[in-house]
């Protein structure tokens, strides 16, 4: 059979008419995006403003009346939860995801449009049912990101009834709303590339965001059917998770369950997790470093392959985060070999990233900017994961701020960095219109070392002892009084650098307005979603035909060729070289 | 094209004079709907591994105490096996052209597979009544759970399965009902093969 992209079969486009077709209840996955993205940049303002209310308490204790322990518990759960699934899961897979897969591998849209669409609105209603608990009686739940039973559905932890119950909800439609727009990415990816464009031409943007979508995929599951045990237990007095209890003063009717094969559960789901979160941006960020250092990606193969192998090893680490649970202690010599060696395509990724910089011709634009900050907070994030990735090392420091410095850095700061980047970077193309650059810088700057400030500290607290999710350090011996005076400082650079998040939010939006008219290709990057007709590209993407391949992402300072870079969609005859150079050759033919 | 091949690409070199590489080496014929059907089947088979590992580590605490078992089980096995074999029987006489039975056995596949859900419902209601609540022990928790959420899977299928006959309705073209009925026929393999694996599972532990 001859093969015609899919796109352009019958019945595939579906052109809206109505302002509401357009916009609201739209299938194109450029406003899908667009939906996806605004929606989660939202909610992670709330999860922000969360985190600065945590610090306050903790850097200036007993001046906050109005926050209680409870509402510090509740505080800690809905920051952890908004920030890793809501904000960074949705902006990476279902802003990014949707917008760049169609644009870098030259479709019109994804493939099952529809469901497309309906997996923003699922994802908008678990945003809302996620708000909703804020407002019933109790609030949301207090039970730590973890959600670990039995105190999760216990009296005595904040929200234990209404609360835990919608956090389960939400979580279960928003695993419903991942699975129909994971389909829909993998399969696109898969089936819906245009002409020339094989696997190993797909930039690395595409393969991040493609290997996480299918580890969501499988992960996602796990949360699913935890959450679904985990309501039984809550609403009709089954005992999977729960043992025998004496809960303020009255024997519960559970006995027997196993609150352990809830964190494996967990975990399982957890790990991955994290993955979901950094292969993306993995991808991103190597495309963003290759384009503004006007050089190919460093051993692009061996960067396909590390995203792999990362992918299938992250399902096997999980009771890496359970060394203190009581479980079987040989368990934790298995997790800790499998943990380290996940660190050894995790290094080889950092050296590509160092390499493809090496003798670059580097521009220093805000996008690269945030890119090579990502290079820093990743290689130290990654670090310290090699320290707790250690069970003896682990034992002391878990539940302590030591790891909290240690996942903010490596899946806190360094993927808000790429996104950053990311942002910035496709800005002029989702937009057409260029922001501005002294903002940006201010923003960069002011975000880089602002969680510098912020996160190094609290590696020395946990070092001293200082656990995590309390509310107050009280009176301890272990405890000196500099501790307290070292957060309070870190209190001033979170609020700092959470008020600075605003000068982001006010370039976009003035920008939009008020920004210049981009260039259809700011970057001079080769990549397809900048050689679209239009800027910013319109329904259907490319106009009456598909473009067709004819090489790979990274044709950067190519010698002799007029521009110094070859867009991946232009035939090697039409290549337009300076004057006495004579023809255009893939460099690989030189030698 | 083996994916494994494809990954061994070097794509700094340049394949062929025009930079294009041979047919076939990107896009596929193979139609995205079929892609996607599998990708989901696997979603939810991971999800009822997860589900099956936990009833293992759950089944060896001491308070776990096995259900009897149903003598309707296996007549809801032979009608969710009936209603599988139909549709894959629906879709066969479809590519032969052959009209009538095509209606019949989409019919037919139909009806099999409601009373199998109303075969589950039965068993639900008998387990009840002779005592054998939810909450009573893990076992019987498990024993709801699984068959309840393959029984919302199966009406999932259903749903497509409705989706199908408005298509016929409609007039759709052949190659598009029959792709229906393919990925109707899959799916319920799939279901049946799940039902086998619980319906060992409740019965061996
Ligand atoms: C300026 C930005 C941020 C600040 C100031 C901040 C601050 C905090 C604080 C104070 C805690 C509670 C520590 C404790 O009491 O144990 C916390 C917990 C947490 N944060 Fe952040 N955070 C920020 C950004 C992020 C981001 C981007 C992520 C995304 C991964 C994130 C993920 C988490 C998680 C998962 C927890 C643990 C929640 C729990 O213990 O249940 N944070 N953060
Ligand atoms: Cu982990």
């Amino acid at each position: 059979m001859t093969y015609i992209p899919i796109a352009d079969q019958p019945n595939e486009l579906h052109d809206p008419h109505t302002f509401i077709s357009k916009y609201v209840w739209s299938q194109d996955h450029k406003v899908i995006a667009i939906q996806y993205g605004s929606t989660a940049i939202f909610v992670g303002l709330i999860a922000l403003v969360l985190s600065a209310l945590m610090r306050l308490q903790l850097g200036y204790p007993d001046t906050f009346s109005f926050i209680d322990p409870a509402d510090y518990y509740q505080f800690v759960t809905m920051h952890g939860m908004i920030m890793v699934i809501y904000l960074l899961t949705a902006l990476f897979l279902g802003g990014f995801g949707n917008y760049l897969i169609p644009l870098q591998i030259g479709a019109r849209d994804m493939v099952f449009p529809y469901l497309n669409m309906l997996s923003y609105w699922f994802y908008l209603l678990s945003v809302i049912i996620l708000l909703a608990s804020f407002f019933v009686p109790g609030g949301p739940t207090g039970a730590g990101w973890t959600l670990y039973p039995p105190q999760a559905i216990l009296r005595g932890t904040p929200g234990a009834d209404m609360g835990i119950m919608l956090m389960l909800a939400s979580l279960a439609v928003f695993v419903v709303a991942f699975t129909m727009g994971g389909l829909n990415y993998v399969t696109t990816v898969l089936q819906a590339r245009t002409n020339g464009m094989t696997l190993m031409r797909m930039p690395l943007s595409v393969w991040g965001i493609f290997v996480a979508t299918i580890l969501g995929l499988f992960a996602f599951p796990a949360l699913f059917v935890s959450a679904i045990m985990m309501t039984f237990d809550k609403l009709l007095g089954t005992s999977f998770f729960m043992p025998a209890i004496q809960s303020l003063g009255e024997t519960l009717n559970t006995a027997g369950g196993s609150p352990v094969l809830f964190q494996h559960l967990f975990w399982f789901f957890g790990h991955p997790e994290v993955y979901i979160v950094a292969l993306p941006a993995f991808g991103l960020v190597s495309d963003v470093l290759s384009c503004h250092a006007r050089k190919n990606i460093f051993g692009y193969r061996l960067m396909v392959w590390a995203i792999i192998i990362i992918g299938a090893l992250s399902f096997i680490v999980w009771a890496h985060h359970m060394y203190v649970s009581g479980m079987n202690p040989y368990f934790g010599f298995f997790f800790a070999f499998t943990t380290l060696i996940i660190a050894v395509p995790t290094a080889i990724k950092v050296y590509n990233w160092v390499l493809t910089l090496w003798e670059g011709n580097i521009r220093l634009t805000v996008p690269m900017l945030f890119a090579i900050g990502f290079i820093f907070t990743f290689i130290h994030g990654g670090l310290t994961g090699i320290f707790l990735g250690n069970v003896t090392v682990d034992l002391p420091l878990s539940d302590t701020y030591f790891v909290v410095a240690h996942f903010h850095m490596v899946m806190g700061v360094s993927p808000v960095l790429v996104l950053y980047a990311a942002l910035y970077h496709w800005y002029p193309k989702i937009t057409g219109k260029m922001f501005n650059v002294t903002l940006g810088k201010i923003h960069f700057w002011a975000t880089f070392l602002g969680t510098y400030a912020i996160y190094l500290p609290m590696h020395y607290l946990g070092f001293l002892g200082v656990p995590r999710r309390y509310y107050a350090m009280g009176n301890t011996d272990f405890i000196p009084d500099s501790a307290q005076a070292l957060n309070a400082n870190i209190t001033q650079a979170a609020i700092f650098v959470g008020i600075m998040q605003l000068v982001f939010i006010f370039n976009v939006i003035w920008s939009l307005k008020y920004g210049k008219k981009s260039d259809p290709n700011p970057w001079d990057a080769t990549s397809l979603e900048w050689q679209t007709p239009d800027n910013p590209p319109v329904h259907g993407n490319w106009g009456e035909k598909l473009p067709v391949v004819y090489r790979w992402a990274y044709e950067y300072s190519v010698p002799g060729a007029k521009d110094d870079f070859v867009p991946q969609s232009i035939a090697p005859e039409d290549v337009e070289m300076l004057e006495g150079e004579g023809k255009y050759v893939d460099r690989s033919e030189e030698h | 094209m083996s994916l494994f091949r494809a990954i061994l690409e070097k794509p700094w070199k340049q394949q062929t004079a025009s930079g294009l590489p041979a047919e076939g080496d990107y896009g596929s014929v193979t139609p995205p709907q079929k892609v996607g059907l599998l990708f989901f089947i696997a979603v939810v088979a991971v999800m009822f591994a997860l589900f099956i590992t936990a009833y293992f580590v759950r089944m060896e605490l001491d308070d776990w105490r096995p259900m009897p078992e149903s003598q309707l089980l296996w007549l809801n096995t032979v009608l969710l096996f009936l209603s599988s074999f139909t549709l894959q029987w629906t879709h066969n006489v479809l590519k032969k052209g052959q009209d009538k039975q095509f209606k019949i056995g989409l019919i037919l596949g139909a009806l099999f597979t409601v009373a199998f859900v109303y075969g589950q419902i039965t068993v639900w209601g008998q387990m009840q009544e002779a005592g054998y609540y939810l909450y009573n022990n893990p076992a019987n928790a498990f024993f709801y759970v699984l068959t309840g959420i393959h029984a919302i899977h199966v009406l999932g299928g259903l749903f497509v399965w409705t989706k199908t006959i408005v298509k016929y309705w409609s007039g759709a073209e052949h190659e598009e009902l029959e792709l229906s009925t393919e990925l109707c026929a899959l799916y319920w393999h799939f279901l049946l093969l799940v039902w086998l694996v619980l319906f060992a599972l409740v019965s061996y532990t």
